[in-house]
C-alpha cells in the first residue's frame, strides 16, 4: 500500500462537481503519487477530475462522468523563493493566500488577486481566476513562467522553467491556464513575482449612472496615469462607484490621485478600499457571469444587462463579472451574447442556481477553433477521461 | 532570365510548382536557383539550405493555396518574414517550399480607445509604434532588430527586447491571430477582446517557430506611453559591481523599463562602430531606463543613482534629451553588428540564466573563454538574466570555428545547469535543437508533440525546427508508455 492509495477513501454529497458525486476521492501528497493514481486510473478506465480548493468547481460545465476525485490539496509545499530573483516554484496545493503571506515576507507579491477563499495555485491556473489588479499585472498568462503536469497516462512534463525570460519550446503553461482539468492535472507552478508597492491612493468617484464608467476609463487608460485597478461596482442599470486604485511610491500616488480627480471631474480620495473592492457581485441566487468584450465597450455589455444586474468591471480591461436574477437569466443569456458579439464579446457562466443551471449554455459560442481545440483535447487525453464534459463544445 | 547549373525539381517538386503558378500568379513563384538562393539562410548565415521553391505571398489567400498545395502534395514548408532570425528558425527546407510573407504589409488603423490595431505578418516592428505614436501610443515589444524584423517572425519566435523586463514579451502583447493550419484551415485564436472561452490556443500558438501553422494577420496590444522616460549611463571597474548593481536595483523595489549590461570587449566593438562614447576605461558599463509618472521616475532614479555610486560607479551620465538617449541606446543595439570590427566572425548566444547567477556565471565564461585561448563579449539583458555572448573566432584559422562553437555550445549548457534556458528571445531553430535535450527531458518533449500533432499531424510546417527528434504523429514513445511495437514503430494508428 503507498500512501496515494491509503488516502482513497468513498465520495459524498459534499465532494459533488456541479451535482455528480463522485465514487471516489483520492489525496496524493507528491507529484509522483499524482502519477501513480493517473496511471492506475488509466489502466481501470476511470475518468477523473482534478480539484483543488474547491472554491470554482462551477466555473466550468458539469462532468459527464466523475469515478475518482483528484483532490489536489496534498501538494501544498511552496519549494523554492528566491527573493532576488523574484520567482518562487510551489505546489499545485499551495493556497494563494499562504503563498501571498510567505512571499510577503519578502516584500514581494504575486500579481494575482481573485477573490475566492481558499484558491489554490493549480485551481488558480486551471480556471485562469483573476482579479482587479489584472490591469497592472495582467493574468495566469502573463505570470506563469513554468508548470509541472501529469497526463492522463500518468506521464509527468515540465514545460517552460525558473527564469523570467524563456523561449525554448511549446509554452504547455499556456495550454493547460483555463483548461479546468481537461488535459491533465496541474501539480507544481513556477511564477514571475513583483515587489509589494510602498504607499497606496485610492480616488471613488459616485455615478448615478453606470454607463458613465464607459467613456471616464477609456480616459484614465489613455492618460498617463498608472493605475493598479480601475473598479466600477453597482448596478448595470443604476448607480456605482468607480473605485481607481493607486499603488506605488508615497509621491507617486498623492500626485497620481489628485490627477485622476482632476481628470475625472471629481471623486474622494482615501488611504482604503472598500470592502466589497474586487469581490464577485451577487449571492447565491443569481446566476454569476463573466463578461469579456473589446475594452472601449464597457457600457454597451452594461447596457446589454438585464434590469436588476449586480456589476463589478474591470472597467479598463474588457472584463466584468455580472450578478443575473436567476429568473431572467435563461432569457437574458443568448440576448446579453447577441449584443456584444460585435465587440467580440463573450459570456460564461461561473455559478447558477440549480433551478436553472442546466437550462443555461454554459461556455456559448466557441468560434471556428473549436475543432482545432477538439484535435488538442484528443492527442492530450484520447480516451476522453479527464474532466469530460466540463469544457467548451464538450470536451 | 538566365539560370545557373540548376538542378532539375524532382517531378513532385516540378508539379508543385507548376500549381502554385496557377493558384497564386506566375511572377510570385521563384525556382530560379539564382533567385531562390538570396532566401537560404535567415540571420544565423552559417546554417544554409537553398529552397526548392520560394513563394512571394501578397494576400492571405496567397498563403491559404501555398499551405494548401503543399499539404495535398505532402511537401514542407517554412514561412519567412524579414529574416533577421538569428536560431535559423525561417532556414527552408531543400526539397519544400519557402513563404516568403515580407509583402503582406497593411496596417489597419490604431484602434486608440481599445489600445489595439491589427496588422498583417509582414509588417515591421517599428511601423507600429510609428503608427500607434500620434495617439501616444506604442507598441511594446523592442527586439533590437525592430527597424527590419517583422511582427509574424516576432510572433513565432516570442521575440522580447530590452524593454521586457517590464513590459514582458512578443506573448504578452498579441491579442489575436488568424491563423492558416497546416492543412489550409484558417483559424482565429483570441481577438479583440480578452478571456475567449476554450484552450489558450493563441498563447501555445506563439513562439511555436513557425511549427503550428502561419499567422495571417494579428492583433496587437498597445500601451499609453509614459509620462517621463529617463535614461542613464553607468560606468564600472568591474562586473562584479555592474552585476551587484543590478541586484540592488531590483532588491530595492525598482523594476526598471530595462537594464543592459556590456563589457569590456562589447564597449570596444560599439565605440569603433558607433563611437557612442560610452564611459572611457569601463571595464562594464550599465544602460539603466526608467519610466512613468514623472515623480515616481524622479524618485526612483535617485534612488539607483545611489546604488550606482555604492557599488563602485566610477561615471554616471543621464540622457539629457532625446538624442542623448538615442546616442547611448545606439552604442547596445548595434552591439552585435559591432563585433564585427573586431572579429572577422563570431556566434551570438541567447542563453538565460537566474539574475542572482551573473557573477559566478560571468567567470565561469571568462574561464571556460581562456582556456579555449578564445575572446567571449558579453551583451545581455542584465534585468531579466537574459546573457548574449558573442563567441569571436576567426574562420581563416584552422580548426577555431569548430572550437568557437564547442565553447558557445557549453555556455548555454552552463545556463540550463545554473537553472535558466538555452534561449530567452532567439529561439531554438535550427541551431539549438539538439540541446533541447539538456533542457527537458523526453517526456516533456513527446509532450510538446502532442500539441504538434494536433495542429499539424502530418509534420509539414517547418519541420526539422525546435525538436531535436522529429517523430512521427502516430508514433508513440512506446518504451516508457509500453506500447504495442507496432505502434511505436509508427506502423499502426493509436488514436
Amino acid at each position: 500500500m503507498t500512501a496515494a492509495t491509503d488516502t482513497r477513501r468513498a465520495g459524498g454529497p459534499d465532494d459533488a462537481v456541479s451535482g455528480v458525486v463522485p465514487r471516489e476521492v483520492v489525496r496524493p501528497a507528491t507529484v509522483d503519487q499524482v502519477a501513480e493514481v493517473l496511471r492506475a486510473a488509466a489502466a481501470d478506465g476511470r475518468t477523473v477530475v482534478p480539484v483543488g480548493g474547491r472554491s470554482k468547481l462551477t466555473w466550468a460545465a458539469a462532468p459527464e462522468s466523475c469515478d475518482l476525485l483528484l483532490d489536489l490539496t496534498g501538494l501544498d509545499r511552496v519549494v523554492e523563493h528566491v527573493a532576488g530573483d523574484l520567482t518562487v516554484v510551489a505546489e499545485a496545493g499551495v493556497r494563494l493566500a499562504d503563498l501571498q503571506a510567505q512571499v510577503g515576507r519578502a516584500g514581494q507579491l504575486l500579481g494575482l488577486d481573485p477573490p475566492e477563499d481558499g484558491a489554490t495555485l493549480g485551481g488558480v491556473v486551471s480556471a485562469n481566476a483573476s482579479g482587479p489588479r489584472r490591469l497592472r499585472y495582467g493574468t495566469t498568462r502573463d505570470l506563469l513562467i513554468g508548470i509541472t503536469v501529469v497526463l492522463a497516462d500518468g506521464t509527468v512534463a515540465h514545460a517552460g522553467g525558473k527564469v523570467v525570460k524563456n523561449v525554448a519550446g511549446y509554452d504547455l503553461g499556456k495550454l493547460f491556464t483555463g483548461a479546468h482539468g481537461t488535459l491533465g492535472a496541474v501539480v507544481s507552478t513556477t511564477w514571475r513575482l513583483h515587489p509589494v508597492p510602498p504607499a497606496r491612493r485610492v480616488v471613488t468617484l459616485e455615478l448615478p449612472d453606470a454607463a458613465a464608467a464607459g467613456p471616464l476609463s477609456i480616459a484614465l487608460a489613455r492618460s498617463t496615469l498608472t493605475p493598479s485597478a480601475v473598479e466600477l461596482i453597482g448596478r448595470a442599470d443604476g448607480s456605482a462607484r468607480l473605485v481607481v486604485l493607486f499603488e506605488s511610491i508615497a509621491e507617486s500616488v498623492a500626485g497620481q490621485a489628485r490627477s485622476a480627480v482632476a481628470l475625472l471631474g471629481g471623486g474622494e480620495e482615501s488611504e482604503d478600499l472598500p470592502e466589497d473592492f474586487g469581490r464577485r457581485p451577487g449571492g447565491a441566487d443569481d446566476v454569476l457571469l463573466r463578461l469579456a468584450y473589446a475594452p472601449a465597450a464597457l457600457s454597451s455589455a452594461l447596457g446589454a444587462l438585464p434590469a436588476g444586474t449586480a456589476v463589478a468591471a474591470h472597467a479598463a480591461t474588457g472584463v466584468s463579472y455580472a450578478a443575473v436574477p436567476a429568473g431572467e437569466a435563461v432569457d437574458a443569456l443568448p440576448r446579453l451574447r447577441a449584443a456584444i458579439a460585435p465587440h467580440d464579446g463573450t459570456a460564461v457562466v461561473l455559478r447558477a442556481p440549480d433551478a436553472v443551471r442546466d437550462r443555461l449554455d454554459h461556455w456559448g459560442p466557441v468560434g471556428d477553433s473549436l475543432d482545432l481545440m477538439r484535435r488538442v483535447k484528443e492527442r492530450f487525453d484520447p480516451e476522453r477521461r479527464m474532466s469530460p464534459g466540463r469544457f467548451v463544445g464538450g470536451l | 532570365m538566365t539560370a545557373i547549373a540548376e538542378p532539375a525539381l524532382s517531378d513532385r517538386t516540378a508539379t508543385l510548382a507548376d500549381r502554385l503558378r496557377s493558384a497564386v500568379g506566375t511572377e510570385r513563384v521563384l525556382t530560379d536557383r539564382t533567385q531562390v538562393r538570396t532566401y537560404e539562410c535567415d540571420g544565423l548565415a552559417n546554417f544554409k539550405v537553398t529552397p526548392a521553391i520560394v513563394v512571394l505571398a501578397e494576400s492571405r489567400q496567397h498563403v491559404v493555396d501555398t499551405v494548401r498545395l503543399c499539404s495535398e502534395a505532402g511537401v514542407p514548408f517554412v514561412a519567412r518574414g524579414s529574416g533577421t532570425g538569428l536560431s535559423g528558425g525561417a532556414l527552408p527546407s531543400a526539397d519544400g517550399v519557402l513563404l516568403v510573407l515580407s509583402r503582406l504589409r497593411r496596417l489597419s488603423p490604431v484602434d486608440a480607445d481599445n489600445r489595439q490595431v491589427t496588422v498583417e505578418p509582414g509588417v515591421i516592428n517599428l511601423w507600429v509604434t510609428r503608427d500607434a505614436a500620434p495617439h501616444d501610443l506604442a507598441y511594446a515589444p523592442d527586439p533590437s532588430s525592430q527597424l527590419v524584423c517583422s511582427i509574424g517572425g516576432n510572433v513565432a519566435e516570442n521575440a522580447g527586447g530590452a524593454h521586457c523586463l517590464k513590459y514582458g514579451f512578443t506573448v504578452n502583447h498579441v491579442l489575436g491571430a488568424e491563423v492558416v493550419l497546416p492543412d489550409d484551415e484558417v483559424v482565429h485564436l483570441g481577438g479583440r477582446a480578452p478571456e475567449h472561452p476554450g484552450y489558450d490556443l493563441l498563447g501555445a500558438f506563439i513562439g511555436s517557430e513557425g511549427t503550428l501553422g502561419v499567422a495571417t494577420e494579428l492583433t496587437l496590444r498597445l500601451i499609453r506611453v509614459p509620462e517621463a522616460v529617463q535614461t542613464m549611463l553607468v560606468g564600472y571597474h568591474s562586473v562584479e559591481d555592474a552585476a551587484g548593481t543590478v541586484s540592488d536595483i531590483i532588491a530595492a523595489g525598482i523594476v526598471p523599463a530595462a537594464v543592459e549590461m556590456m563589457d569590456a570587449l562589447a564597449i570596444q566593438a560599439a565605440e569603433a562602430a558607433v563611437s557612442c562614447g560610452y564611459p572611457e576605461g569601463a571595464v562594464a558599463v550599465l544602460v539603466i531606463e526608467l519610466d512613468g509618472p514623472q515623480v515616481e521616475v524622479e524618485a526612483q532614479f535617485r534612488q539607483v543613482e545611489e546604488i550606482a555610486r555604492a557599488r563602485n560607479a566610477f561615471e554616471t551620465r543621464i540622457a539629457a534629451d532625446d538624442a542623448e538617449r538615442a546616442l547611448m541606446w545606439k552604442g547596445r543595439k548595434s552591439a552585435f553588428a559591432a563585433v564585427g570590427r573586431i572579429s572577422p566572425s563570431y556566434f551570438v548566444q541567447d542563453g538565460v540564466i537566474p539574475r542572482t547567477k551573473l557573477p559566478e556565471v560571468l567567470a565561469e565564461i571568462d574561464r571556460m573563454a581562456d582556456e579555449k585561448g578564445l575572446r567571449v563579449a558579453n551583451v545581455f539583458h542584465a534585468g531579466d538574466g537574459n546573457l548574449h555572448p558573442l563567441v569571436l573566432f576567426d574562420d581563416a584559422v584552422e580548426g577555431q570555428a569548430h572550437e568557437a562553437e564547442e565553447l558557445a555550445g557549453a555556455i548555454l549548457e552552463l545556463c540550463v545547469t545554473s537553472g535558466g534556458s538555452i534561449t530567452g528571445e532567439h529561439g531554438v531553430g535550427s541551431e539549438k535543437r539538439m540541446k533541447m535535450a539538456k533542457q527537458f527531458t523526453p517526456e516533456d518533449l513527446d509532450t510538446m508533440q502532442l500539441l504538434r500533432c494536433a495542429f499539424d499531424p502530418a509534420g509539414i510546417a517547418n519541420p526539422g525546427k525546435v525538436f531535436p527528434t522529429p517523430r512521427l504523429c502516430g508514433e508513440r514513445p512506446g518504451v516508457r508508455k509500453g506500447e504495442h511495437p507496432v505502434q511505436a514503430a509508427g506502423l499502426g494508428e493509436v488514436f
